[in-house]
């Protein structure tokens, strides 16, 4: 080079690499918020073995619910993160106990076509309710704009979802490895006949933490509600991402939920800036990659069934 | 001999009264000697649209009630001179999906004997019911599709487009091009719509002198825009078009907000309807210009049909509910004229109709069978501006029908 370089920031090698820096802040960001939704997932099959296919209705309920909280009774966002969360882990409560409990010895199909069956059930009764159109909500006061850091500019909302989903999926996580409630559900997960065996009622911890798996689906719906288009069908989509992301991170793993959640949000925003029209097909090329080569997933244990 | 006279004016009477028996048997139903003209003695409408998906609240059952409007009005004109003096209306649900609609526009013209069907969101739906209708003679005027194919390479003698299509909506953009507006990043959904809408809008910009930086297309449906939008962004262009539709739209709409995007440049929205407008909330779209087909708020013509639209259904009409009356209203009209609900009689009456009614202004029917109208480039209001619910469009200007359409494409033949 040599010369005297006017404007270093103007160069395309520069912007190229604004932009990638830019890319990766925003997969990253899209990825704290996978991996928050697909925590629920993750720990419903851990714990009860059960593939939930309505979690995508649930964090449409949550975004659902945040906007009738905000339009009907004035409720601001910060208090539906705590209101929402609470009325979906006594929704989750209430399906456990009268439908999904029945079905627990059966083979894990009856409870996948269940769940299914319920998806279609709850997207259908919001649209009946709400229309297909959707429902209007604001970025919470502020949140709002932009932060710069550097060269590199990023929504202030992504920002904090990015931050508040870290610390849910670390305190999720120390909850079921550092608490004697935590060791217990694994164990009961794990060995239900030696845990039971040792004097533990295992049943008893079966209900809530299907009530928690669904409190987060519907935390991450009240986190979409400000970004995202409330229509009955959002979740229709978005269940088949978080499917893949499960898979890929090894079905029932916490920690797997969660590095897959950050790598595909990883992918899917380099495939939108590269590679376009592929950008959803390389989270499902992911996933063919990641069962091939590890059938289990990334932190998946070996199964039999595999 | 004043015997013979009065046997023979009973004699008349009884063979009159003959007539009018035969008449009634075939008939079943109020007759008025008219219903003979009327294949299987009745005119059967069918509406065949989204009455449960993405595209419900833009059309939908809501669009059934404009129709049954429509009826109303017809009959109310004409009383006991309509010719269609028997009316029925059928309607289903094809789901956008051009396999549903092509066996539901089958069953309505079979068997339920519709002898038209209207609306039919869903461009590749759309295709699928003109080809059925060309194979059955009957009519179809589609209202909420957008697709130039309809009165190009795939258009047919007894398909009509009534309200828009993606040219007519690409015009705004040269509207936007001489306000300064000269470069252009336009993020569409790959597939046969936003295909379509991006060669529209990339016509009209280069057309008004303007350049398109950048065409990014997008997965459909998608939800997440965030990398899309900085990429749109990155030329630094005037306006940022997206071409996204319902729930794609509002998603699209909210993180373009979000990412700032909005103090740097102008948002041009492909195709929109106020339904979309009501759901995401006036102040997320504030200052967004788009080409409208028609505005419930307009004038007083369009006002006062509102409000009857509003009695019924609660709602403000979008221009697709308004459309779907219009086209129902004047098909019967074309029934009045021609005497018959023939398909190619109604058809010969049709072709180069020239329409005033409350959707349609400075309406003319074309050889290729679209219908050219005046159209408006609107601006979504400020909040501040809004008076009363659903007032959310402000009109820039009214483009006359003659410059809101491209010539009749000739790649038509009928």
């Amino acid at each position: 080079m040599g010369g005297i370089s006017v404007h270093p920031l103007e160069t395309q090698e520069n912007r190229d690499m604004e932009d990638f820096i830019q890319y990766t802040v925003q997969g990253l960001s899209a990825g704290g918020f996978y991996a928050l939704a697909a925590l629920g997932l993750a720990v419903i099959f851990g714990a009860l073995g059960v593939v939930n296919f309505a979690h995508g209705a649930c964090y449409m309920l949550g975004a659902v619910g945040a906007a009738v909280l905000l339009g009907t009774f004035n409720i601001n966002f910060w208090a539906a993160l705590v209101i929402i969360p609470l009325l979906m882990f006594g929704f989750g409560v209430l399906i456990e106990r009268l439908l999904i409990q029945w079905l627990l010895r059966l083979d894990i199909l009856y409870n996948f076509l269940l769940t299914f069956g319920l998806a279609l059930l709850l997207v259908d009764l919001v649209k009946r309710e709400y229309g297909v159109s959707g429902l209007p909500y604001e970025v919470p006061p502020g949140l709002e704009g932009l932060v710069t850091i550097g060269s590199v500019s990023i929504q202030k909302y992504q920002l904090f979802v990015f931050a508040f989903s870290v610390v849910i999926c670390l305190a999720v996580w120390l909850l079921l490895t550092r608490t004697r409630v935590g060791m217990i559900v694994r164990a009961a997960t794990e060995e239900p006949e030696r845990t039971r065996a040792l004097g533990i009622n295992v049943g008893r911890w079966v209900t809530p933490i299907f009530g928690f798996g669904i409190a987060l689906a519907g935390l991450a719906g009240v986190l979409a509600a400000p970004f995202r288009a409330i229509t009955a069908s959002m979740g229709s989509n978005f269940i088949i991402v978080l499917f893949a992301i499960v898979v890929i991170g090894g079905l029932g793993s916490i920690l797997g939920a969660v590095v897959a959640g950050f790598l595909v949000g990883l992918v899917e925003a380099y495939g939108q800036a590269y590679a376009p029209s592929f950008s959803q097909l390389v989270i499902f090329i992911l996933m063919a990659i990641v069962i091939l080569v590890r059938p289990a997933g990334l932190f998946g244990r070996r199964q039999e069934a595999v | 001999m004043g015997i013979t006279k009065r046997t023979g004016t009973a004699f008349a009477t009884l063979v009159a009264g003959g007539v009018l028996l035969a008449g009634c048997a075939g008939g079943g139903g109020p007759s008025t000697g008219a219903t003979s003209e009327l294949t299987n003695d009745k005119v059967v409408i069918g509406v065949l649209n989204d009455q449960s998906g993405v595209y419900k609240d833009l059309s939908g059952p809501n669009s059934v009630e404009a129709v049954r409007m429509a009826i109303a009005d017809y009959q109310e004109k004409y009383g006991d001179d309509a010719v269609a003096s028997e009316i029925e209306v059928v309607t289903a649900d094809h789901q956008n999906k051009p396999d549903v609609a092509n066996t539901q526009a089958q069953a309505m013209y079979d068997r339920q004997n519709a002898d038209i069907i209207l609306d039919v969101p869903a461009s590749s739906a759309a295709l699928a019911v003109s080809t059925v209708a060309a194979e059955k003679q009957k009519l179809y005027i589609n209202i909420g599709a957008a697709t130039m194919e309809l009165t190009g390479a795939s258009c047919n003698k007894y398909t009509f487009h009534w309200a828009y299509n993606t040219q007519m909506l690409a015009k705004g953009a040269t509207g936007l091009v001489e306000d300064g507006g000269e470069t252009w990043s336009i993020v569409y959904p790959d597939y046969a719509f936003g295909q379509d809408m991006l060669k529209s809008f990339s016509e009209a910009v280069e057309g008004a002198g303007g350049t398109v930086n950048e065409s990014i297309a997008t997965p459909f449906p998608n939800d997440n825009f965030a990398t899309f939008i900085t990429k749109a962004q990155s030329t630094n262009p005037d306006v940022i078009g997206t071409m996204q539709a319902g729930g794609d739209l509002i998603n699209f709409v909210k993180q373009f907000n979000q990412s700032g995007a909005r103090d740097t440049t102008t948002l041009a929205v492909g195709l929109m309807f106020i339904t979309d407008i009501h759901s995401l909330g006036v102040e997320e779209f504030a200052g967004t210009t788009f080409t409208d087909a028609w505005y419930w708020n307009y004038d007083d013509q369009n006002r006062e049909w509102a409000d009857r639209f509003m009695e019924i259904t609660d709602t403000r009409p979008s221009f697709a509910h308004a459309a779907n009356y219009s086209a129902a209203f004047q098909y019967l009209e074309a029934i009045q004229r021609a005497g018959t609900d023939d398909a190619d009689a109604v058809v010969a009456e049709l072709e180069g109709q020239k329409i005033d009614d409350v959707f349609l202004r400075n309406g003319e029917i074309r050889a290729d069978h679209s219908v050219a109208h005046d159209t408006y480039l609107a601006k979504v209001k400020s909040p501040g501006d809004v008076k009363e619910e659903w007032d959310y469009e402000e009109i820039i200007t009214t483009l006359p029908a003659a410059q809101a359409y491209a010539p009749v494409q000739e790649s038509c033949s009928l």
